[in-house]
């Protein structure tokens, strides 16, 4: 792997950029594997990454049905935070925050982590008494947070209509200086250029048709291009992983819904912190391309079909026009939608399953690009030792049957 | 947003419905003698079909009644409504064991 610097940039200047290598190789698939990872998301592929860094495994092939980073890593509004309620999650978050703030050192490419600052808006009193309660659990775990009133939220968003009288007037907010976003396509390219310099086969447009299974351990997967062999096989798929589950033999408590983002015509800069809110189902923040970003919440009714209805865009922007009234004008450029696997209690699985050697990673719902790096450096710990790390032991599958739930819809709702 | 033919009211769009998930999920009728496994099974486990989905929904801004729905969740395309306490059609269950095959 060619290191990325100043100097590379200046040196392929002079050569017009014509000698740039590729950034990883597109290998066909070897017979067999020590571990399979299905689904090239960012998950997938920081998985992958962490088991050849952390954990000295590189004999590892990712499966990606369609393109790297063609589903919910590409999708989403790359909103990055910490500061959920429970330790569980609390420490799950801060990891995956904590390994962002040095992934584009670590991973040689540039990430764009911009930490700007999240603002989690409260808009009654309860939401006031819950934000100050989530802000208090984030700072006895050691997580950056502060709750602020009016006059700091005006100080920090100009542009926001603080009108008391409005239909859900802010009254204040949640601070995490150290939330703001990272470029999603950037994070899945840099995993899986430095996944594939230490050895990792990345595999597109192949999809995993079936799994087998022997005496309950895994043996390996059939793909359209044919059976691999595997030792262990990690199942990262979001959406479709109660189709991967159905297909190895046991049931997921997993729903798939729409979710659906949007972004504006791009103009100069006028928000420089991203703004949330759980309430009204809404958040925004500005590209560096200078387009707003904004997000809805998700339908209600189950789907694999990759778009939203509009009455939920319809409801998303009417609450974003009453916070902003300065964007009442603006139009929208693209609107699209991605398929989220939500759990009961909005809290991610990463576990091992009933067959032996087979690990499930999903659940993330609607916010797992924040927990990229955390989430796969965990797995790769889960499918290494073939336990979990202490950090993930509290997200396992099991968990629905002891009652050991984690709920978190306070701290994630919509508003991941 | 699609339409979805209310069998008491006709057709209406979608926002005027809610959703009632997973169709004929039965409650148990002796949880005490259900294994954990078994209750966590009824509460949290579902189909969530990519293909042919039996569900319910509840027509809110209507006439408030619910109803059973046969939805194709790829597409949205709803091929069959039939009432509350009704199986649904045969050609629905032929379509949901030939996916299951398939």
């Amino acid at each position: 792997m060619t290191k990325y610097s100043i100097f590379s940039l200046l040196r392929n200047a002079m050569g017009y950029h014509r000698d740039w290598q590729q950034a990883w190789r597109s290998p066909d698939p070897k017979p067999e594997y020590d571990v399979v990872i299905v689904g090239g998301g960012g998950h997938g592929l920081a998985t992958a990454y962490y088991l050849a860094k952390e954990h000295g495994i590189t004999n590892v092939a990712v499966l990606e049905k369609g393109w790297l980073g063609g589903g919910n890593t590409g999708r989403n509004t790359t909103i990055i935070r910490s500061n959920y309620l429970w330790d569980e999650s609390a420490f799950l978050y801060e990891k995956s925050l904590k390994l962002y703030e040095g992934l584009s050192q670590d991973i040689n490419y540039n990430i764009m982590l911009s930490q700007r600052g999240v603002l989690n808006l409260a808009h009654n009193l309860h939401d006031v008494r819950e934000t100050q309660r989530r802000v208090n659990a984030n700072r006895l775990n050691g997580i950056d947070g502060e709750y602020i009133g009016p006059e700091e939220i005006r100080k920090l968003v100009p542009i926001i209509n603080l009108d008391p009288t409005i239909r859900y007037p802010v009254l204040g907010s949640s601070y995490q200086a150290r939330g703001g976003t990272a470029r999603h396509d950037a994070v899945a390219w840099g995993l899986a250029r430095a996944s594939d310099a230490r050895g990792v086969d990345i595999i597109q447009n192949c999809e995993v048709t079936g799994f087998d299974i022997e005496k309950g351990q895994i043996t390996g997967v059939q793909t359209n291009r044919g059976q691999i062999k595997a030792k262990k096989v990690g199942v990262v798929v979001a959406g479709h992983c109660t189709v991967m589950s159905d297909m190895a033999g046991f049931r997921m408590p997993i729903e798939s819904h729409p979710l659906q983002a949007m972004v504006s015509d791009p103009v100069k800069p006028i928000i420089d912190v991203v703004v949330m809110s759980g309430a009204v189902h809404c958040y925004v923040s500005q590209s560096d391309k200078g387009e707003l970003v904004l997000g809805a919440g998700i339908d209600a009714h189950t789907s694999y079909s990759q778009r939203g209805s509009l009455h939920i865009i319809e409801e998303q922007i009417a609450a974003v026009c009453e916070l902003f009234p300065i964007f009442s004008r603006m139009r929208l450029m693209r609107q699209w939608g991605g398929i989220v696997d939500t759990c009961p209690d909005a809290s991610p699985i990463i576990s091992k399953t009933p067959v032996d050697g087979l690990y499930f990673n999903c659940g993330w719902g609607t916010g797992g690009f924040k927990a990229t790096p955390g989430s796969g450096w965990v797995f790769a710990h889960t499918i290494a030792r073939d336990e979990p790390h202490e950090i993930n032991a509290p997200f396992s599958l099991d968990r629905f049957s002891t009652g050991h739930l984690i709920d978190e819809h306070g701290a994630a709702a919509v508003a991941h | 947003m699609f339409l979805i033919t209310c069998p008491f009211c006709g057709e209406r769009e979608e926002s005027e419905f809610s959703y009632g998930h997973e169709a004929h999920i039965a409650r148990p009728e002796n949880p005490e003698k259900l294994s954990d496994a078994e209750w966590a099974d009824y509460l949290f486990m579902r189909k969530n079909t990519k293909g042919v989905h039996l569900e319910r929904w509840v027509h809110t801004a209507g006439c408030r009644r619910w109803f059973n729905a046969a939805r194709n969740t790829h597409t949205n395309e709803i091929l069959a409504i039939y009432k509350m306490g009704e199986q649904p059609p045969k050609e629905i269950k032929a379509m949901i064991e030939k996916g299951k095959t398939s």
